[in-house]
């Protein structure tokens, strides 16, 4: 397990110190009072209000603004920077380049490979050359143009296909592979031989691009040699340690603030090299700077989800045993280590019971961008596949989806050493209450197609690599003696309500109205250590964390009110801010009114985030339904309806637990239906597509008319004291691939390929007509 | 309020000619003159990109008298310049509607306006939606729906909306989706955001119209 922890992906590269030792761990609740209830959120007036400062709204006096110079090919070597008349211009303070004094420095990528901040070597279009600082944002973008680059073009590849062959101009020293990882569990060939079909298929899924609606960015200010930074992120302590590493500054003198943030989606955990190049430009001006990207900076620089080519073969037997999964996988990270296709094979080791399977994965540089994680990491890639072929294997043996799914569900983790068991599976209701709210088997009686539109019903079912959370996390939570609360915790808000959830948490423990609680964190300075959020670990992270620190405030409350009582502290309840006996009801007393909290004022209660069950697994699991109706003269698909039936554990708010799930369907729409990345393979290798009108991201017009979140509120005694496990991650891996399989049962035409858009399905169509 | 010395001393070749300028802006904000047709115009009197021209917005019924160079687009003067950060920048190109406010009562991108052109318009941000410190029936109807995620689209959805309600108080499930496809929402609130456009209508009509 140890290993497996030290490579998630949003703590990758993180100096993460151990939580202490938290206190007695309390028992799940049986009942509550606020937690599960649909409550809006919290900090919802900031947010509609318009009160609430981002990041890029950030306005400090005196503020310049920053602007980067980008490489505009694919590959070259800078052979020289004259900056001379860019300094001249209006409004110019500062042009940095990798020759500035200060500006020399490395920057790290996975496994320890490091470059220059400004390398001489531009392996990707849109690396960093320079960098200029302005009294506004077009005098910078007016300066950028003044600087002359002498570029040396390279040769390049930007197909990961075509990445390993002969002749390829090799991206860093010792040819384009980045590394290949192998798995076996079994005896594959005897597998096979035991299988009644036997099915082989190559699926291939594009890049995919994170695009948050706010930029990416941040604004950088320096007192003396204390540097504070207000970045859109999704985690202020990971920020704040690569700021630290890269200007070696100690962590005390790195304040990163990021209490609101535009989202981020996997492609914020970590500072980008703009964070660097602001402090640089403030320090070299002595002036805050402002610097976020352009919309087109984040399609080229700021991370992808890689695109992967998979071959997946696959034995059932006739009463739907599944015998056999073999695997392969060639995937890239772009033009630096990036775990290309790290966990695109989980759901193929460990969604469905298989006792042989064999995978392997080939990680290739390309000169493109390099990937950053995004939303599940791998698994809508995998799904993509698994998914589609379970549908076909289904097909094959004259099965219903569904129940080949049912028939092979384990309770255990097979793709970890040791088959450690899930602290609950809940595949299989998410497979069957799922099934039956979606009316699956009436829905499969396919009525006759009307002329040219055809209708059909597909699904797919998915669980999420980890998604139970686990240590570090610290939280304080602060009690007034008004019975009011502020809540100090580390951990950022990236929209998925984990301000409202912890605060929900604290009501329901201390009894305090959500609107009585302040929130203070995502701030180096003033909140608890916390990891990034991402991994869909916040909430099952957090909230016990918070629970904790609650539980330490009560203890010292009653010890303050028996004495008060004269009474035993172990009898004490809390209830409407009132302390009494359990045994006898008259003795009781209000918060307000006890003595010793009189004198203190306040009780200061720390929450440690307890360890993980040993030897078990805590996923999140999913199944989801959809229909749609397919033109087969024009290629649209129009997804009618939708139906998500998620398990993990605790629902802690149906608002912002459906608000989740309708999220992920859209994205996962993205995923299967509308986004490619698109790359001039062929004479530029620049990307064409780097705008969102180029680029197809899912609108209002996009999404099923009905969209149904069928939550399947499992209880989890085990996984951790709230019970709850995470949902913005396997919410969006198994979208794509029940529409593909959707498609496939109005049509017959499986598209293997991302994106299942117009172009993709004529073609398919028109080619299956030819076949005859 | 650029107050730069320097700003005078370099020029810029292919700048927008002032003549070229004027004529846009006396052409009306229904003018599309392309930038082609501008650089078509013979012996360019050129303007520096720091020259500063006064100009006069009307905004949530406050009138801000500013400098401005005349490229400045309106979403860079209303929240760099004007401070209203309720306004959101998303792509600076007409593609996401981060940055829609209401121009005259209509929903409009900030960042596809110069804020030269804005002049004579009555703009409406997200702030100018709150009533003192009360939320607006849109914004309540976003609160109780919980019609978003990370909150970044949100102004943009909420004035899209607030832009709909007042074109068409009765929108059908239809209407509602149509009106909203201007509106990129990458969390993909979507769903919920069409019923706070039904909740909206509602409050909306309780408030008699407001």
């Amino acid at each position: 397990m140890k290993r497996e922890e030290a490579r998630l992906y949003y703590v990758q590269g993180l100096p993460v110190p151990e939580t202490p030792k938290p206190g007695q761990e309390p028992k799940p609740w049986k009942e509550t009072e606020v937690v599960g209830k649909p409550i809006p959120r919290v900090d919802a007036y900031e947010r509609v209000s318009g009160s609430a400062v981002y990041p890029s709204d950030t306005s400090l006096p005196d503020m310049l603004y920053g602007a980067i110079l980008r490489c505009p090919h694919p590959h070259a070597k800078v052979k020289s920077v004259e900056t001379s008349e860019a300094e001249k211009m209006p409004g110019i303070r500062a042009v940095i380049t990798g020759k500035t004094p200060g500006a020399d420095v490395d920057w790290p990528y996975l496994g320890g490979k490091k470059t220059k901040l400004f390398d001489l070597i531009c392996r990707h279009e849109g690396e960093e050359v320079a960098a200029i600082a302005a009294e506004t944002p077009y005098q910078a973008w007016d300066a950028l143009k003044k600087i002359k680059v002498n570029y040396e073009r390279l040769p390049f590849v930007v197909d990961e296909r075509k990445s390993l062959d002969p002749g390829v101009p090799s991206i860093h020293e010792g040819g384009n592979q980045v590394g290949e990882q192998k798995y076996e569990r079994g005896n594959v060939e005897k597998g096979f031989a035991e299988a009644d079909v036997v099915l082989e298929e190559n699926y291939r899924s594009e890049s995919e691009l994170h695009t948050p609606m706010e930029l990416h960015g941040c604004v950088a200010k320096w007192d003396g040699d204390r540097l504070t930074l207000w970045e859109s992120t999704q985690g202020v302590y990971s920020v704040q340690a690569r700021v630290a590493e890269v200007l070696g500054l100690p962590l005390s003198n790195v304040r990163v603030i990021g209490h609101y943030m535009g989202g981020g989606f996997g492609s914020k955990l970590q500072a980008g090299k703009y964070t660097i190049i602001a402090a640089l430009l403030a320090k070299k001006t002595a002036r805050p700077v402002k610097l976020f990207l352009t919309r087109e900076e984040t399609f080229l620089c700021v991370g992808n989800r890689p695109p992967c080519n998979m071959k997946l073969k696959a034995g059932v037997k006739k009463d739907g045993t599944l015998t056999a999964f073999d695997f392969s996988c060639i995937g890239t990270g772009g033009a630096y280590p990036a775990n290309g296709t790290g966990l695109v094979d989980w759901l193929v080791r460990d969604l469905y019971l298989c006792p042989n399977v064999r995978t392997k994965l080939t990680d290739v540089y390309i000169n493109a961008g390099p990937a950053r994680p995004f939303r599940a990491p791998g698994h809508p890639q995998g799904a993509w596949a698994l998914e589609q072929m379970l549908d076909a294997l289904a097909h094959a043996i004259d099965m219903d989806p569904v129940e080949l799914r049912l028939k092979n569900i384990p309770t255990y983790s097979q793709g970890r050493e040791g088959n450690p068991p899930y602290t609950t599976t809940g595949l299989k209701k998410c497979l069957e209450e799922g099934a039956k709210a979606f009316r699956w088997k009436e829905a499969r009686k396919k009525g006759k197609p009307k002329g040219h539109i055809f209708r059909g019903v597909g699904m797919a079912s998915g669980l999420w690599f980890v998604g139970g959370g686990g240590p570090p996390s610290t939280v304080i939570v602060k009690f007034f003696s008004d019975g009011s609360a502020n809540l100090n915790m580390g951990a950022s808000d990236i929209g998925t309500g984990t301000k409202t959830v912890m605060a929900m948490v604290v009501s329901e423990e201390l009894g305090i109205p959500t609107k009585k609680i302040q929130i203070e964190h995502a701030d180096t300075g003033t909140t608890q250590y916390a990891t990034p959020s991402g991994g869909s670990k916040t909430v099952p992270t957090e909230s016990p964390a918070v629970r904790a620190a609650c539980m330490d405030v009560k203890e010292q409350l009653f010890k303050m009110a028996a004495k008060d009582l004269k009474t035993d502290s172990s009898g004490l309840m809390l209830k409407k801010s009132e302390v009494m006996s359990r045994s006898e009801p008259s003795k009781k007393m209000k918060i307000a009114d006890i003595s010793d909290f009189k004198k203190r004022g306040v009780i200061l209660g720390v929450g440690y985030r307890g360890p993980n069950p040993e030897n078990k697994v805590v996923n999140p699991f999913a199944a989801q339904f959809g229909e749609v109706e397919v033109n087969t003269k024009t290629g649209e698909v129009k997804v009618l309806r939708f139906l998500a039936a998620q398990e993990s554990g605790r629902v802690m708010n149906r608002l912002t637990f459906d608000n989740q799930v309708f999220g992920g369907i859209t994205m996962g729409i993205g995923f299967g239906m509308t986004e490619i990345r698109v790359l001039d393979g062929d004479r530029t290798g620049k990307m064409v597509n780097k705008n969102w009108h180029d680029y197809k991201l899912p609108t209002a017009l996009d999404v099923p008319p009905e969209i149904i979140s069928f939550p399947i509120d499992l209880e989890d005694p085990i996984a951790n004291s709230t019970g709850a496990k995470g949902l913005g991650e396997p919410v969006t891996i198994p979208t794509g691939p029940a529409i593909a399989n959707a498609i496939y049962n109005a049509t017959g035409v499986r598209v293997t390929r991302t994106p299942a858009n117009p172009l993709e399905l004529c073609q398919l169509i028109s080619d299956r007509r030819k076949e005859g | 309020m650029e107050k730069d010395s320097e700003e005078k001393e370099g020029h810029c070749k292919k700048g927008v000619t002032r003549r070229g300028f004027l004529q846009l802006m006396g052409a009306g904000a229904a003018a599309s003159v392309t930038t082609g047709t501008l650089a078509a115009e013979p012996t360019p009197e050129v303007v520096t990109p720091g020259e500063m021209s006064k100009v006069s917005l009307q905004v949530n019924g406050r009138r801000h008298r500013i400098l401005i160079e005349p490229r400045w687009s309106l979403l860079y003067v209303i929240r760099e310049k004007l401070g209203l950060t309720g306004t959101k920048v998303g792509c600076e190109r007409g593609e996401c509607g981060a940055c829609t406010v209401l121009i005259n009562g209509q929903p409009r991108y900030a960042c596809l306006i110069l804020a030269a052109e804005a002049e004579g318009t009555e703009i409406t941000t997200l702030e100018g939606l709150m009533k003192g410190e009360d939320l607006g029936p849109v914004q309540q109807a976003f609160v109780e729906n919980d019609a978003f995620q990370c909150g970044y689209c949100t102004p943009g959805q909420i004035m899209a909306v607030e832009g709909l309600l007042r074109a068409n108080p009765n929108p059908s499930a239809e209407e509602i989706r149509q009106g909203m496809s201007g509106n990129l929402c990458r969390c993909g609130a979507y769903p919920n955001i069409f019923n706070a456009v039904r909740r909206a209508a509602e409050l909306k009509k309780v408030a008699g119209g407001a």
